[in-house]
């Protein structure tokens, strides 16, 4: 089935559901926080979607994402997008959620409905800092555990130590320059 | 460490299996607890190895991650540059105005290379999987063939293990003088060669006692826990990209799509430890079959650079300065499964995102519902079956 019909078939049953295009012709479902479970869930059980397998999660920090007006950004957000495939129908879709960026972001867990998304939200808490309830494993996984900040944010600020080792070097500036 | 295992039973006994262990395959962190020999918790522990690839990504520009898409999988290097390269060329590709035609000999090469690296990457897991249930010479007559596979690599790109030959728009430069006829040669040989290898290890009763019916991995499963490439083909699904979702030359070509089928015996399960190991000997059978179809069909070289059938790599350097603005996710069919490259570009000549969704990422997230209830040497049986790379996981 073709993804506009497919979005046709979901918006009937969550109107609230929309859909953006992107120059590159990537098709988004933007799906709000609150019904994200829901939705997640008829997408997989539903016999028209069935979306058995999570390709990828991807966090997303669009704070520095511009907008089609010059020198604006989208604001301060977080995403998470969703890669979904069905190995019944063969088709795809992308469905994203925005949340505010600020130390309470958090999605709901999507582990329960595709077991492989235990992985990749620990990956996306620890470097984004997007909390997912529900979550079976709730720690860091990349990163060790005492480890402050989340390294993937377009903000982060590179630390001068960790522990007791020194991470700044001699004449090293970190306040400036592409890894600011 | 705060997660390790606060009530102490009496009869469980907590062991870390790694990060040095030499069966975990690079630094791979176990926390089992076991029940004399039975595993009952298994945690993977990761992250020794990152280095915050993809925040080095958004640093640099699209052509200059290339070098680093090497060191996301150093087994098969050529593999990890096509997928990158496939990925930004899709970005280009969705806007008239930057669109990027390959020349042919470029898609022909490229497909060779990453079917030669894959041989050369399966056999390296094979017969690492041999070694870890204590039989030696299989993976030195594994590791003797790669040798080939690498000096054929070194002459045309000068590398050995992190090629950075494909590039954005083609290859780097063309085969060396004399490359078709070489890689003939060792084709020829492989193939009696693959022969003594199964005759030594393959159908070896004790080796297949150790693999036959050891952790087997339903279809849903493995569907579930986004198994990909080889061990989501031998739980029984029957699905390959270079096939399903073509990409490059690969529709031009025939080659048949191994799956698992209980080829064990009389203990074999479908999608068990065994089923892992078959396909991938049998991938290795079609990948020699789809590379001799590649020599016959390439084009001869040409004058030109970017000559569009003769030509090795066109010039996309400008094109890569204004990229269409939004994301993009491709996938490629590697040797450890599919790899997905998101690419999210701002219409900078940067990245703004990009993440790089691996196979042995995904194959460690079954660990924790798999290994209970094995011995503590099936686990490595495990480990050596799935065919792990840890700088994949945790990049």
């Amino acid at each position: 089935m073709k993804n506009d019909e497919l979005f046709g078939l979901l918006q009937v049953l969550y109107p609230d559901v929309s859909s953006t295009v992107a120059e590159t012709g990537e098709i988004q479902w933007q799906v709000p926080t609150g019904i994200f479970l829901e939705v997640a869930r008829t997408l997989k059980d539903d016999p028209r979607f069935a979306f058995d397998s999570l390709m990828c999660l991807s966090g997303l920090d669009l704070s520095k994402y511009p907008t089609a007006v010059k020198g604006e950004f989208v604001g301060e957000l977080l995403a998470c997008v969703y890669h979904l495939h069905s190995f019944e129908h063969g088709h795809e879709v992308c469905v994203s959620v925005t949340v505010p960026k600020d130390e309470t972001a958090s999605i709901p867990s999507v582990e329960p409905i595709w077991l492989v998304a235990g992985y990749f939200e620990r990956e996306i808490l620890d470097l984004y800092g997007i909390a997912f309830p529900g979550n079976h494993d709730p720690r860091r996984l990349m990163m060790p555990e005492d480890w402050i900040g989340h390294p993937l944010r377009k903000d982060y600020q590179y630390p001068s130590n960790y522990s007791t080792w020194e991470l700044k070097r001699e004449g090293q500036n970190f306040t400036s320059g592409p890894y600011a | 460490m705060s997660h390790e295992i606060q009530e102490q039973n009496d009869d469980l006994i907590t062991i870390n299996m790694g990060p040095h262990h030499p069966s975990t395959h690079g630094v791979l962190r176990l926390v089992i607890q076991t029940d004399g020999e039975m595993v009952k918790t298994c945690k993977p522990e990761i992250g020794y190895l990152h280095r915050s690839i993809e925040k080095i990504g958004e640093n640099l520009e699209w052509y200059q991650f290339v070098p680093y898409t090497d060191r996301v999988d150093y087994v098969c290097s050529m593999n990890a540059n096509l997928a990158y390269c496939l990925g930004v060329e899709a970005l280009l590709n969705t806007k008239p105005e930057t669109a990027v035609e390959i020349p042919l000999r470029a898609d022909c090469i490229r497909v060779l290379f990453a079917e030669l690296n894959r041989i050369s990457s399966h056999l390296v897991g094979v017969g690492a999987a041999a070694m870890d249930m204590g039989a030696y010479t299989p993976f030195l007559h594994g590791i003797t063939q790669r040798e080939f596979i690498n000096d054929i690599f070194e002459k045309t790109c000068g590398a050995r293990l992190t090629y950075n030959y494909i590039c954005i728009g083609g290859v780097m430069r063309d085969l060396h003088q004399g490359a078709e006829a070489e890689i003939r040669a060792f084709l020829d040989q492989l193939e009696p060669a693959m022969h003594s290898f199964n005759a030594l290890i393959t159908t070896n009763t004790i080796f297949r006692g150790r693999y036959a019916g050891v952790a087997p991995i339903s279809r849903e499963k493995a569907i579930a826990y986004g198994m990909v490439g080889p061990n989501l083909r031998a739980s029984g699904v029957d699905w390959d990209l270079r096939r399903d979702r073509p990409y490059g030359i690969y529709p031009k070509l025939k080659f048949a799509v191994p799956v698992g089928g209980a080829y064990g015996g009389s203990k074999g399960v479908l999608g068990d430890c065994y089923d892992r190991y078959i396909v991938r000997l049998l991938e290795i059978v079609e990948s020699i079959k789809i590379c001799r179809q590649v020599l016959d069909m390439m084009p001869p070289p040409a004058e030109q650079a970017d000559d569009p059938v003769g030509g090795y790599r066109v010039d996309v350097t400008k094109k890569l300065r204004t990229p269409p603005k939004g994301g993009i996710y491709t996938r490629v069919e590697n040797p450890r499964g599919e790899t997905g490259y998101y690419l999210v570009s701002d219409g900078s000549k940067m990245p703004y995102r990009l993440k790089i969704r691996t196979g042995s990422f995904t194959s460690l997230s079954i660990f924790e519902t798999l290994v209970p209830g094995l011995m503590v040497s099936d686990v490595v049986a495990l480990i050596g079956s799935l065919d792990i790379v840890l700088p994949e996981v945790d990049r």
